[in-house]
């Protein structure tokens, strides 16, 4: 299904997600997503790309595919980290938790903004949540 | 070091961020917001995001902040300018920016802050010499 090679960037300070917003946006844009749904693909990756900072033990990695199905165009973009893992996911996707100082949105918004979403995560061992979005949805 | 400028116009700051932020520079700007507040006696602070493509959770909290801290130093914030794909995004996140002010465009935002400025002065509320 992916149309190219998967591509990564790593992600170490709040320039890298700066820089991989602007990637995600160039990707987006190239397979024809409109500007809302741009929109939508470069917020929920901020979000996700920012936990790996905050929560992830600071380093971490974005891959990106671009997929195609049934004639429709997609990305998904996976964030991989070997932090101390998320110990309760359902606990984590609600709105309002942070084991932060932050608003506790990031998860679950992140799903709101995308059509799939998943997550896998072990204690000490590091997490990896997958989202994808598709064109015009 | 990179900042974003903040002008004053009369007894208003306007900032106009254009630049893709990243946290260093999130930071800088509150510091300098709250510096230049009390400099300039200013009693609003117009933030301008029209330039901005994408308002994630980081950058909401960032302008809640501006918003309160500005208020407990008597100035008004309104946020102006921004683009719809970013309000339906918001909302969608689920970020109301609760507390902060917003204006469709500059102008819009002027009056906003010049009406909340006299009905504070009419009410009796604190008022500088």
């Amino acid at each position: 299904m992916p149309l190219s090679v998967t591509e990564s960037v790593s992600i170490r300070s709040s320039e890298d997600v700066v820089r991989m917003r602007q990637w995600v946006r160039a990707r987006a844009v190239g397979i024809g997503f409109s500007l809302i749904d741009q929109t939508k693909i470069v917020t929920a990756a901020s979000e996700l790309a920012r936990n790996i900072i905050e929560h992830g033990g600071g380093e971490g990695h974005v891959h990106l595919d671009l997929l195609t199905h049934n004639a429709r165009n997609g990305i998904r973009l996976t964030f991989e980290d070997k932090g101390p893992g998320i110990a309760d996911i359902e606990q984590a996707l609600k709105d309002g938790f942070t084991s932060g100082g932050g608003l506790g949105l990031g998860l679950g918004g992140a799903k709101r903004l995308v059509n799939q979403f998943e997550i896998a995560s072990r204690a000490g061992e590091g997490t990896r949540i997958t989202i994808t979005r598709w064109k015009g949805t | 070091m990179e900042r974003i400028p903040i002008l004053k116009m009369g007894e208003f700051l306007l900032i106009t961020i254009q630049v893709d932020m990243h946290d260093r520079l999130a930071m800088t700007l509150q510091n300098d917001v709250t510096d230049m507040i009390v400099k300039t006696r200013a009693r609003g602070v117009m933030i301008d995001i029209s330039m901005l493509d994408m308002v994630d959770s980081f950058i909401g909290r960032m302008l809640g902040s501006i918003a309160s801290m500005s208020r407990i130093l008597d100035a008004e914030t309104v946020v102006v300018g921004m683009q719809p794909a970013v309000a339906i995004t918001l909302v969608e996140l689920g970020l109301s920016l609760t507390g902060v002010r917003t204006a469709l465009n500059v102008d819009k935002g002027m009056e906003l802050l010049r009406s909340s400025i006299e009905r504070k002065e009419a009410n009796g509320a604190f008022v500088r010499d």
